[in-house]
């Protein structure tokens, strides 16, 4: 019970820094929102009036990059004024800085989603406040900030940080992306939930595993 | 010196070379004389004795990765680390190899390059994870955070590959599943040829391995007598 304080702690530290700065959350939201609206134009375009085709993968397509954008941030902030150093010298576990730092980065992801969804109703015309979708934005999501919170501290350990994050993360991600845009399109079309429930429970093993992955190896990233 | 090394003896590495040539050449026969033509495709199927063993080596180096990365954390010696590094490389290589000659074979048989099949597309995300492997490591300049940060990309990464192999499969399949449980669904003497091809390669990588295990100890040999001098 000890750790999980200490890790709330850190989530703490996190919330303060960002409503002091709010850096972070704004370029984010803005990027999903831009995200959402260069897809538009790109598929619109050709000329297909079908946008529920193309929303579900539009959804998740600026989820993802804006989240990227984030997870940058996560330890990039904490590398360049020092406060890595300052976080490794905390009398805490390392895995209770883990997992502070991915419940912070699972708290901005769900914020800027919940602020990208309503925008993405709109622009798409579609019902988002189902309780299927919202579902499956929360695997997504945890199985995202569960890695993504272990990649962002071994890219910042690298020449060319924010370059290195997208390609480490984008290739192990792949399974979330599938099965989030194709339950995303299941809930769309409006096919029963039980269609669904393959997907649902592939997001689930990614979440668990990747989640003990990242919390067993994340000692190993930030030693020395 | 022992301690620091893995199989650096060039006994073993000169039989690896003429074991590897022989059934290299044994295998070649084996491909394009030995193996009848195949029913429907013809000639075109022989690439499946080149493309199947890339693949085999490319997934088995890729498992060393993995072992290599779990082996670095636990014991901390540089053999290790020097291990994923050189059989990572040579995964890359064999991953390209057998996604072009999948797709080559892929032209005439489904009439297309490529499709979003499920070893298809777990072999290219595989490439794309160890690509990524191999700039991370391009990326760290101090030596024990850089053996360090790959381990753990080596495991995460190969964690992922079933679970990208599950998600991709649920879509449907055109790969030609050659080997079930029950029935193995190729003729006897292709799978000799088969076989001779898959242990060539093996022999092959290992050469490879050992090769480039011993490039890499050389080279820091060699830091290490700049050092000295300077």
């Amino acid at each position: 019970m000890d750790g999980v304080k200490k890790a709330l702690w850190i989530v703490w530290k996190d919330v303060v820094c960002e409503l002091r700065t709010k850096e972070t959350l704004s370029s984010m939201f803005v990027f999903a929102l831009l995200a959402i609206v260069i897809f538009n134009f790109a598929f619109q375009l050709r000329g297909d009036e079908r946008v529920g085709l193309i929303a579900p993968g539009v959804l998740w397509v600026a989820f993802t990059f804006a989240g990227v954008l984030g997870l940058n941030r996560s330890f990039i902030k904490e590398k360049d004024h020092g406060c890595l150093e300052g976080l490794m010298l905390c009398p805490v576990d390392r895995s209770a800085i883990y997992a502070g730092k991915a419940l912070g980065n699972l708290a901005f992801m769900l914020l800027m989603e919940a602020i990208a969804l309503p925008m993405f109703a709109v622009f798409f015309n579609l019902p988002v406040l189902m309780p299927s979708l919202l579902l499956v934005i929360l695997l997504g999501t945890v199985g995202f900030a569960g890695v993504g919170t272990l990649f962002s501290a071994i890219s910042v350990n690298t020449k060319a940080r924010e370059v290195m994050l997208p390609i480490l993360f984008f290739p192990v991600l792949i399974p979330i992306v599938i099965a989030a845009v194709k339950s995303t399109a299941q809930i769309f079309d409006g096919v029963s939930f039980d269609q669904s429930m393959p997907w649902i429970n592939l997001m689930l093993a990614f979440d668990v595993i990747f989640l003990v992955v990242s919390f067993l190896s994340f000692e190993y990233v930030v030693e020395g | 010196m022992n301690r620091t090394r893995f199989l650096d003896s060039s006994r073993l590495t000169s039989a690896l070379f003429w074991l590897s040539l022989v059934g290299i050449v044994t295998g070649l026969y084996a491909a394009f004389i030995y193996a009848p033509n195949e029913k429907t495709m013809g000639v075109v199927y022989r690439i499946f004795y080149f493309h199947v063993p890339s693949a085999w080596v490319a997934f088995l180096s890729f498992l060393v990765v993995f072992v290599g990365g779990i082996m670095y954390l636990r014991t901390r010696e540089r053999r290790w680390d020097t291990l994923a590094l050189s059989s990572a490389e040579i995964g890359v290589v064999f991953c390209a190899i057998a996604l072009i000659t999948g797709s080559i074979w892929g032209k005439p048989a489904w009439g297309t390059w490529w499709t979003w099949e499920p070893r298809l597309t777990t072999t290219l995300v595989l490439w794309l994870i160890y690509a990524a492997y191999l700039m991370l490591r391009r990326m760290i300049e101090e030596e024990s955070q850089r053996a360090r940060v790959a381990a753990v990309f080596g495991i995460v990464g190969f964690v992922d590959v079933p679970i990208v192999f599950m998600s991709i499969r649920w879509w449907r399949t055109v790969h030609p599943i050659v080997f079930t449980i029950d029935e193995i669904r190729i003729a006897p003497s292709m799978l000799a040829a088969l076989l001779i091809a898959l242990v060539a390669f093996t022999l092959f990588y290992l050469y490879l391995l050992i090769q480039r295990i011993s490039l890499e100890n050389v080279g820091h040999e060699l830091e290490a007598l700049k050092q000295r001098v300077a």
